[in-house]
């Protein structure tokens, strides 16, 4: 497989990173010599496998449903970018 | 051409826990902004999200409510997407293996009940709320406010089985009675506890493919959610029939215009790279945590209603009525048992009572005539202490003191009069006043009658009992 | 002093040998002299590490001083600390204080160990060589023109020059062995859900797990017991007894079963590091051991399945930096979208870049069986190859690398070069099993080279006493480079 300018474009699209035409080019080359790495895996039979999503075979474990937060929002909205009326800000969002 | 509409709902519930999902910041409603948004909800560097066994315990009780197949192990996993009322870029959700799947709701449509049947219903965490409107003195930006992010949300989802917008709202409301009813959810629309998003399609009747749906957000009411249906189907049928074709896509409905529009903000094709959360383990469901939530489990609507019609004789329809909500079903089950007149009693909370609280916009929670005052009423109509007139002279009174039915009729004197005697000196002294009346009856025109029964009621205030006044009338014109 | 492991620290300190502020100090000047040189530490802050050396030295004279309490200990910077600039290695986090602290660190600091700095990273831990640091490149204390390893470079940096006895460290593929091994130092990374991740900066979140980085395998064990432990606030953190991690230093030898695995001494191997190797296995061998050859088939494909696994929860990890709440927002932008992507271009650097990139893509609509369910279905073959080696063995050995440490720079524009010298530490994360590096001699060029040390699921007292028992019959682990 080889990924196109396109394909870079997107992906960079849908991680929200800006790239320019020569940086495509160049990520584009490198994310190929990646991918020719990973293909290596395409040529196991893992047919009848369970796929490993965790290190240990565990359940979850659940929380009992207790308030036991406080409110911290200054601390928190110290390293903010933007703030005001205790609100984080961004550009206006358009529905 | 006919066309047959096709809807399928989606239902954004929150579970009414007091903590969030997977962090111990509470989920009040109404705080000042970001101050129940904990380093979870705000997606520190380095936070992880721990799982709260009420949501879980909530899940478990909608599923065995509607029948459904509780996934013994169930899976999070993280649906990316970037929005700036989505801390992590990605929310928690789950995807291939929900906590609930299948399950039917029956609702009622007129008279006709009809079976709705479930997809799934799962469990993820609610976002933010993007503030557009309102910013003092800031202009061109959105503000966030993440208390709301992480409440802990159910999304259930029926198969597309509605063909009107009068079934998707019977629906709606049907299951809005449910998690009301199984207390796993406040309904509380305003504040968003209970969110409809609708998918609408149109297709040929008799065409078996489905036609293109869209999906429509912001529907906080029964009656946008019928409103935004209605236009959405118009718009559809009008567009293909001008030679278009129906886009897949987001709409918002604009309650003020009436309209449905496109959502600019999810143009995009999305691409949610959903995979199972490693920071979560998948839940396992053992069989003894079912059978401790099936044993917290209250009467169902469904069996309340198949009871109400069995033991207090009402109609289907008025225990349908009754059984909209808990709080109205204990409320009518108590009139009922105490005064051993179901019929009665469902006549007067269907009838007076449903009236007078919409009326003043209450719930049956707050109705000043509570279950024993009304059961005091009822009673005095079965003994025929009150003819319905007088009776809802009382009602009146009721709901403006907090006195007694008996208190009421003691202090205004509006006893019937039933006392043979009385009764019938007032007939005599219509006959002697209305010859012409006497005259036509005789002459064997019936209505004259009650002209002359209208008489003796006047006479007596209206509290002579209507129905001896009668039959003591005809005696006496028949003695004569 | 400067020398000195915990222990013997420890034991000034108890002493009254020595002040922890008097201790502070001199590791505060040993950074300031040579710090410029190596760029190990991100942030030093001496009145805030003088403060809390003064709070242990206070804690000592109330009697209510540990094991470990006033000992310096350098932090790698991917642990959230209340009140210190947590930056992960990035541009993203250049500006981030912390306000809350991680698991491990308040843990270390109930222990009473004083924070001597916060040491440099390879950008969100990803990372071989430490060459992809917002705050420049590590360099390796034996030889300035050598990489230190990474991620944890800065930490082990610090502690083979001396400029703390030792560290904190992270390892996602081989983060702490790999550097250890190439900076001379003793590292282990424990079993996966052993140490909580709580606060620990996330790359892949699967793969994660914290460890103690020191001269010694008796250090390391002192600083496991104050590391591990059960915490709520991570799903993944296992509920198991409280272990003593030096119970078993001193047992013998006699009789345990090495494994060799074969697919770990073929071409590709460095002869400096398989002469290493086998000469560590002959000392073992004279302690009792008895060696048996295993086969670990799939470890090739560790390289496919970590490239695919652990970009792609990166991807997602590395989402919530968008310029929002916290971190890098560009100055200029025209709308939100547009706020997003430069932020998060210029806030990331290009090896994050391309993971994400890598990660996001695997992920996508179309691609998903192919990538991420085969990498997860390879993962669960390469557990399954330790499942069956360790039922012929009680621990198993072998390279941490390939090589010694390379040149700065000789790899840091081919990716793929530098993923492949991963392939003897990465198949260690993906089965979650505990590993690590124990110097065992240098190359002929003087660098430094570990021997790795694998052993099953929770046998990291076992793992701590073949180190600790071979470090009694070596002193790689005691040599320090001139400086």
């Amino acid at each position: 497989m080889s990924l196109t300018h396109q394909d870079v474009a997107r992906i960079a699209r849908l991680a929200r990173i800006a790239v320019t035409d020569e940086e495509i080019a160049a990520t584009g080359a490198q994310l190929n010599n990646i991918f020719g790495l990973i293909e290596k895996m395409q040529a196991v039979n893992t047919d009848g496998i369970e796929p490993m999503a965790h290190p240990q075979d565990v359940s979850l474990r659940l929380r009992d449903d207790v308030v036991t937060e406080t409110d911290r929002r200054e601390a928190f909205q110290a390293v903010a970018p933007q703030v005001a009326a205790g609100l984080f800000l961004v550009p206006k969002v358009i529905e | 051409m006919k066309w047959e509409v096709v809807i399928g709902l989606e239902v954004h519930t929150q579970l009414n826990t007091v903590s969030k999902i997977f962090s111990g910041s509470s989920t009040a409603f109404g705080a000042a902004p970001n101050t129940q948004a904990s380093a979870v909800e705000l997606a520190l560097p380095g936070v992880l999200p721990v799982m709260n066994k009420a949501a879980v315990d909530k899940a478990i009780r909608l599923g065995l409510a509607l029948g459904s197949t509780i996934n013994k192990k169930n899976v999070f996993a993280r649906k990316n997407y970037f929005y700036p009322d989505l801390p992590k870029g990605y929310q928690i959700s789950q995807m291939d293996l929900p906590i609930v799947e299948h399950g039917s709701l029956t609702i009622q449509v007129g008279d006709a009940e009809k079976v709705v049947n479930l997809t799934r219903a799962h469990l993820e965490e609610d976002a933010g709320k993007s503030i557009h409107e309102g910013l003092e003195g800031l202009s061109g930006v959105t503000g966030i406010d993440l208390n709301r992010a992480g409440t802990p949300l159910l999304e259930i989802v029926s198969e597309p089985e509605m063909r009107s917008a009068e079934e998707a709202v019977a629906y709606a409301k049907a299951l809005h009675t449910l998690v009301t009813w199984l207390g796993i959810c406040d309904g509380n629309m305003q504040e968003g506890s209970f969110r409809v998003d609708a998918n609408v399609s149109v297709r040929p009747l008799g065409q078996a493919e489905f036609g293109t749906r869209c999906e429509i957000k912001n529907l906080n009411s029964f009656r946008f959610l019928e409103a935004a249906i209605n236009y959405e189907v118009h718009r559809q049928i009008e567009l293909i029939e001008d030679g278009g074709r129906v886009v897949q896509e987001t709409r918002l409905y604009d309650p003020d215009k009436g309209e449905t529009r496109s959502m600019r903000s999810k143009e995009d094709a999305h691409d949610y790279r959903y995979f199972p959360d490693p920071d979560l383990l998948p839940i396992v469901i053992a069989q003894a945590q079912i059978d401790a939530v099936r044993e917290q489990m209250p009467e169902l609507p469904g069996q309340m209603k198949a009871r109400f019609v069995d033991s207090f004789g009402v109609s289907a329809y008025d225990a349908s009525l009754l059984t909209s909500s808990l709080a109205l079903a204990q409320y009518f089950e108590a009139v009922a048992t105490a005064t051993g007149q179901g019929k009665l009693a469902a006549n007067w909370i269907n009838g007076e009572l449903a009236a007078s609280l919409n009326r003043d916009g209450l719930d049956i929670a707050q109705s000043p005539v509570s279950a024993e005052r009304l059961a005091g009423l009822v009673t005095r109509v079965a003994d025929n202490t009150l003819s319905n007139k007088l009776a809802k002279q009382v009602f009146e009174a009721m709901w403006g003191s907090e006195l007694s039915a008996d208190a009421i009729i003691e202090r205004d004197g509006l006893k019937q009069v039933s006392d043979v005697g009385a009764i019938e000196k007032m007939v005599e002294e219509a006959i002697a006043a209305n010859p012409k009346a006497v005259e036509e009856f005789r002459a064997g025109k019936e209505k004259a009658l009650n002209a002359l029964a209208g008489q003796v009621m006047k006479a007596s205030k209206g509290k002579a009992n209507p129905a001896q006044v009668q039959e003591i009338l005809k005696q006496k014109l028949g003695a004569a | 002093m400067i020398n000195a492991t915990l222990k013997e620290l420890s034991a000034a300190l108890a002493a009254k040998s020595v002040s922890s502020v008097e201790l502070a100090g001199q590791y505060l000047d040993r950074i300031a002299a040579l710090n410029p040189a190596l760029n190990a530490f991100i942030t030093v802050d001496a009145g805030k590490t003088l403060a809390e050396a003064a709070a242990a030295d206070a804690a000592r004279a109330a009697g209510q001083a540990g094991l470990l309490t006033g000992v310096p200990l350098a932090v790698k910077d991917i642990f959230c600390q209340q009140g210190w600039k947590t930056s992960c290695g990035s541009k993203m986090l250049d500006n981030f204080i912390a306000p809350y602290d991680a698991h491990v660190i308040e843990r270390v600091r109930a222990a009473g160990l004083v924070t001597i700095g916060r040491t440099n990273m390879d950008e969100f831990a990803m990372g071989s060589a430490n060459e992809n640091s917002y705050y420049g490149a590590v360099k390796n204390p034996w030889d300035l023109a050598a990489i230190p390893g990474g991620s944890s470079g800065g930490s082990a940096a610090a502690v083979a020059a001396r400029l703390a006895p030792a560290a904190l460290g992270t390892d996602t593929g081989g983060s702490i062995r790999q550097p250890a091994s190439h900076c001379g130092i003793t590292g282990i990374k424990p079993t996966y859900g052993v140490v909580s991740r709580y606060g620990m900066v996330a790359f892949a979140s699967s793969l994660d797990q914290g460890g103690p980085m020191a001269q010694t395998a008796e250090d390391c064990a002192l600083l496991l017991n104050t590391m591990a432990g059960f915490d709520g606030r991570d799903s993944t953190s296992l509920e198991r007894p409280t272990e003593d991690y030096t119970r078993e230093l001193n047992n013998s030898l006699a009789g345990l079963k090495v494994g060799l695995p074969k697919e770990y001494f073929a071409a590709g191997l460095s002869a400096d590091v398989a002469r290493v190797v086998d000469a560590a296995v002959a000392e073992l061998k004279k302690l009792g051991a008895e060696v048996v050859e295993v086969s670990l088939p799939n470890t090739e494909l560790s390289i496919p399945a970590y490239y695919v696994i652990a970009p792609a929860e990166a991807s997602s990890n590395l989402s919530r930096y968008d310029g929002v709440r916290y971190g890098h927002r560009a100055a200029q932008y025209k709308d939100l979208a547009d706020m997003y992507e430069k932020s998060r271009a210029e806030g990331f650097g290009s090896e994050v870049k391309r993971r994400i990139l890598v990660g996001t893509y695997v992920l996508s609509h179309g691609y998903y069986d192919a990538y991420y369910l085969k990498a997860q279905k390879v993962r669960r073959l390469i557990a399954d190859d330790f499942k069956r080696a360790f039922e012929q063995c009680d621990v198993i050995l072998g390279p941490v690398a390939p090589t010694a440490a390379f040149n700065i720079g000789e790899k840091s524009n081919d990716p793929v070069e530098m993923y492949l010298s991963d392939i003897y530490t990465l198949s260690v994360n993906l089965a979650g099993l505990p590993g690590m590096s124990v110097p065992a001699g240098f190359a002929a060029n003087g660098r430094p080279i570990g021997l790795q040390i694998i052993g099953n699921y929770f046998s990291e007292a076992k793992m701590l006493n073949v180190a600790h028992q071979f470090q009694q019959v070596t002193d790689w682990h005691r040599q320090a480079p001139a400086l």
